[in-house]
């Protein structure tokens, strides 16, 4: 199969796998998944899916398996930005519904959806682990906390003007 | 050879002797009675078990050594039995009421086409239903559906008959060389798929049809054909080079409709057998009939067999040579 | 009781991140000691003597767990800590990894030596990618200084640690899923027996601890065990690390001594504050959206009448009828204003998203609670819906693989067991309970 990844990509699941003893470096498929989805367009579609087993030398259902479990993979294409609001109990008792309102109403757009210039996706999600300092919400790498009207206009202005997509990868 | 010591164990106040490190379900199954079902596990499939949950039973008396009860009911299937241990299945309530509740969730999101089923007649979910079920849903809101989809020449997937066993993915890593379907997404969105189409071309996969317990995987060339409870089950075995050969042909008149594997008494294959004696050896010339099959299981294909005096199939090779054996009125006297 | 802290302490000094500025703490000294003087079996023993408790939720005694480890000669042995915090509520792991990541990284080398393992993990949730790189830059210091790696401080013993991380699933802070996870599939929690102690990371004897019970070990270690003991009450030792939410004034992770009254904890300004805007106080969910709800009056003094305490036992007096849990300790207050069905369907809706699907009664049961309180909050309930929620829970409860099915039951029966008027309101006036703002007020619960 073609290489997807750059060098540096490969060198950095290369790290990965050497966390594992010989012999077990399906372990590094969570995090090989994480960055193929920040490296490789975002979304993990069926051709980067392919890819991935490739690498770690096993079947693709057992990458689509891993893919479709886990919550933070996206099987489908997704915005550059993708604004994930906490919705669970305590984010809510502080306003996380109303937060995620104030989005819909900003961007146009109903939660699960994106854009259509594509820049934004913005979803509701579940706890974040971050209930002391609600409400919030998870863009890329960063945790977005004590959120208001004002500071939701600013975040967003600042991801209008970077260039760079910023998606986590360990 | 050293003896073994067997564990006691008393399953609804009778006692059995097993092997240490037998299961509480199967420690029932070599009693023969008090045998709780069991909708996930399969003895042949390493893993399999522990999922479905129909089989939890409650354990009054841990062992002789600690004769403590354990706290909460256990999956049968998956526990294994200690020396002394005291188990209650039928006779206890609280075992009688989760089951009615497992039985409630397994069918909420059931599509109870049964009429329309091939599976109709030999399933699992129904036999479980039958006897473990309420006569009313409470539940009102709308059924999980999924799209029938193909999955090879042979297959069906009719995923929104599924209850999520994972007993087709074990057949599949374990039976076959290369597994292209498995569990995906999550909680009850779950579904089997192969996630992009892909066909099942393995030479064992049809053996997925004969582990599900209800009619999510379906053998095509049999869909339709005839409810099974009016084809008539006989044992046949062929010289296979890939599998043991050893079958079941399902007649309606002359026609052999259907070749599935043998199963025993608990409705688990004997042997899994290879896709060219499932799906492309259906005439009876390619066979040496054995006998027919005496159906002991509580299904409605018992029923049928029981009642009817059955002219066909002809079993002309072993009517001839042994004085009526093969013949349904001499395996039913 | 005293303001002692443990996990804590220098939190708030500048760049506490650096290991030098840790070791000037007095940091990594439970590892020389460990090494150097006690050997293995001491710190498991001085684990034992302290009494913790394991702080991720059940409250299992640590050192006891340790001791159930297969010591089979030939056998790896693996030390896991489970860094997946994701419990509503809870944001205590969260905290002290980032503000003082050495802790974990120093607890982890000490315990690791303790149970003889010689590759340990660290299982941070995948939405926290933040978190695993301060804590590969700690691995890496603590590397440098010879804490990690081969021949640890000249004693033979070899430690690799590792971070990694997950992608989003709850269900992976479960013992056995997060192992699954680890071996790099879809997480499913393990059938049991046989437990990890056994069998567990690719099938080798393991132990998972959570965060804050390795973080504790260093100060166990350096100070004794039964210096540990003495904080704390009853078999409730030491301190722990509460998240504080919710209608309060001051949100945020404490760490108090176990013992703390619930009613000090809640009004005293060292802690919660009080409750916000003046309002007065409804609800308490006390260790993490799985345990059951209280209403006020409940959860500042026990069925009894005696104040209730911060602490694994007074927290659960009266059982489930009048009492909780302390859980993971995350603390949640609802103010006279919150709405008690609301929440319970929030919180069914999240044990619905995070049920892995592989056993029926939570498969299909957290979808089936989900679907009747939503139909309840929103002014489609009927009469009947309110002892089915009850049944269901019930059904579920105990009849799953996993403890996942409890934590999804117990919310929604404590919910109704509590404030049942408030369920049978909303179905009795669906156009007054589905007006914006609209609440329930039951004076007699609130305080």
């Amino acid at each position: 199969m073609k290489p997807l990844f750059s060098e540096e990509a490969l060198a950095i699941v290369e790290k990965y796998v050497a966390k594992f003893p010989e012999g077990k470096s399906k372990s590094a498929i969570i995090a090989i998944l994480h960055l193929a989805q920040a490296e490789l367009g975002g979304w993990l579609s069926p051709e980067v899916m392919d890819y991935v087993a490739s690498i770690l030398k096993i079947e693709p259902i057992e990458v689509y398996e891993v893919a479709t479990f886990y919550s933070q993979y996206y099987t489908e294409p997704v915005g550059k930005y993708v604004l994930e609001v906490c919705h669970t109990g305590p984010c809510a008792l502080r306003g996380a519904d109303e937060m995620i309102s104030y989005m819909e109403r900003k961007l146009g757009i109903k939660k699960g959806e994106t854009t259509a210039d594509g820049l934004f996706t913005l979803k509701g999600v579940e706890c974040l682990a971050a209930c002391g300092s609600a409400p919030m919400m998870q863009c890329g790498l960063n945790y977005h906390e004590n959120l208001n009207e004002q500071s939701v206009d600013v975040l967003l202005e600042e991801f209008k003007k970077e260039s760079k997509v910023r998606r986590p990868f360990c | 050879m050293s003896e073994i010591s067997l564990f006691k164990v008393t399953i609804d106040g009778e006692e059995v002797e097993v092997a240490p490190g037998t299961t509480i379900l199967q420690a029932a199954r070599q009693l023969g009675k008090h045998v709780p079902p069991a909708m996930c596990y399969y003895t042949k499939l390493q893993g399999s078990g522990g999922k479905c949950r129909t089989c939890i039973v409650k354990v009054t008396a841990g062992s002789t050594k600690d004769p403590r009860p354990m706290p909460k009911l256990v999956a049968s299937c998956r526990t294994p039995v200690m020396d002394g241990m005291v188990v209650a299945n039928e006779t206890s309530p609280e075992v009688i009421e989760a089951r009615k509740g497992v039985t409630e969730f397994l069918l909420i999101n059931h599509p109870l086409d049964c009429p329309i089923c091939d599976q109709a007649g030999e399933c699992h979910l129904q036999d479980l239903g039958y006897e473990h079920g309420a006569q009313k849903t409470r539940y009102d809101f709308e059924r999980r559906t999924f799209d029938k989809i193909d999955i090879g020449p042979y297959v069906q997937l009719h995923m929104t008959r599924c209850i999520l066993c994972y007993r087709c993915v074990y057949t599949a890593d374990q039976i076959t060389d290369k597994r292209v379907h498995g569990v995906l997404d999550r909680g009850d969105h779950s579904e089997i798929s192969t996630y992009i189409e892909k066909a099942i071309t393995n030479d064992f996969s049809g053996n997925v049809i004969d582990v599900c317990p209800v009619g999510a995987l379906t053998d095509k060339t049999f869909r339709f054909k005839s409810r099974v409870w009016f084809t008539k089950p006989v044992y046949a075995h062929r010289n296979c080079p890939k599998c043991t050969g050893k079958v079941t042909l399902w007649y309606k008149g002359d026609d052999v409709l259907r070749v599935t594997g043998r199963k025993d008494k608990w409705g688990e294959l004997e042997d899994f057998i290879c896709n060219t004696c499932r799906f492309e050896t259906k005439k009876t010339a390619d066979w040496v009939i054995e006998g027919v099959v005496n159906v002991d299981r509580h299904s409605v294909i018992s029923q049928n067999k029981y009642t009817l005096k059955a002219e066909k199939p002809v079993v002309p090779e072993l009517a001839s040579k042994h004085t009526g054996e093969g013949t349904w009125d001499h395996q039913l006297k | 009781m005293g303001k002692i802290k443990i996990l804590t302490k220098d939190i708030g000094t500048p760049n506490l991140q650096n290991i030098d500025v840790y070791i000037s703490k007095g940091g990594y000294a439970s590892v020389e000691k460990a090494i150097k003087t006690l050997g293995p079996d001491a710190v498991v023993e001085e684990v034992k003597k302290s009494g913790l408790r394991g702080r991720g939720g059940a409250g299992f005694p640590t050192g006891m767990k340790w001791s159930f480890i297969d010591k089979t000669p030939g056998k790896s042995r693996y030390l896991v800590c489970n860094a997946d915090e994701s419990e509503p509520g809870t944001f205590k792991d969260r905290y002290l990894m980032a503000e003082n990541p050495h802790v974990l990284i120093e607890g982890m080398i000490t315990s690791s030596f303790a149970l003889g393992a010689n590759r340990s993990y660290i299982y941070v949730r995948g939405e926290l990618i933040y978190v695993v790189r301060i804590l590969q830059k700690a691995i890496d210091e603590a590397k440098a200084k010879g804490y990690l790696g081969k021949n640890i401080l000249g004693s033979g013993f070899d430690l690799d640690l590792n971070v990694t991380c997950g992608a989003g699933a709850y269900i992976c802070g479960e013992e056995t899923a997060l192992i699954e996870s680890l071996e790099g599939k879809r997480g499913n929690p393990r059938i049991k027996p046989p437990f990890p102690a056994i069998a567990g990371l690719w099938g080798m004897p393991t132990v998972v601890n959570n965060v804050e019970s390795i973080a504790a070990v260093p100060w166990i270690v350096v100070n004794g065990g039964e210096e540990y003991a003495k904080l704390g009450i009853g078999k409730s030792t030491g301190t722990k690390l509460i998240s504080a939410g919710g209608h309060i004034n001051k949100p945020g992770v404490y760490e108090i001594e176990l013992g703390v009254p619930v009613e000090e904890f809640i009004y005293s300004d060292e802690y919660c504050g009080g409750i916000w805007k003046n309002r007065k106080l409804k609800a308490v969910v006390a260790g993490g959206s799985s345990v059951p709800i209280l209403p006020a009056n409940l959860i500042t003094k026990t069925a009894n009448g005696e104040a209730r305490l911060m602490s694994y036992e007074s927290l659960s007096d009266g059982g489930f009828a009048t009492g909780t849990m302390l859980g993971s300790g995350g603390f949640i207050a609802y103010d006279e204003t919150a709405c008690i069905v609301k929440n319970t369907w929030n919180f069914a809706r999240f044990y619905h998203h995070e049920s892995c699907g592989q056993c029926s009664p939570c498969r299909e049961g957290t979808g089936w609670m989900e679907k009747v309180l939503h139909n309840i909050e929103h002014g489609h309930g009927k009469p009947s819906d309110i002892d089915l929620l009850v049944d269901v829970a019930k059904k579920i409860e105990g009849n799953t693989i996993c403890p996942l099915g409890d934590a999804a039951a117990w919310p929604v029966a404590s919910a109704v067991r509590h404030f049942r008027d408030e369920f049978e309101w909303h179905i009795k006036n669906p156009s007054a309970a589905t007006q914006p703002g609209a609440v329930f007020r039951n004076e007699a619960v609130l305080a």
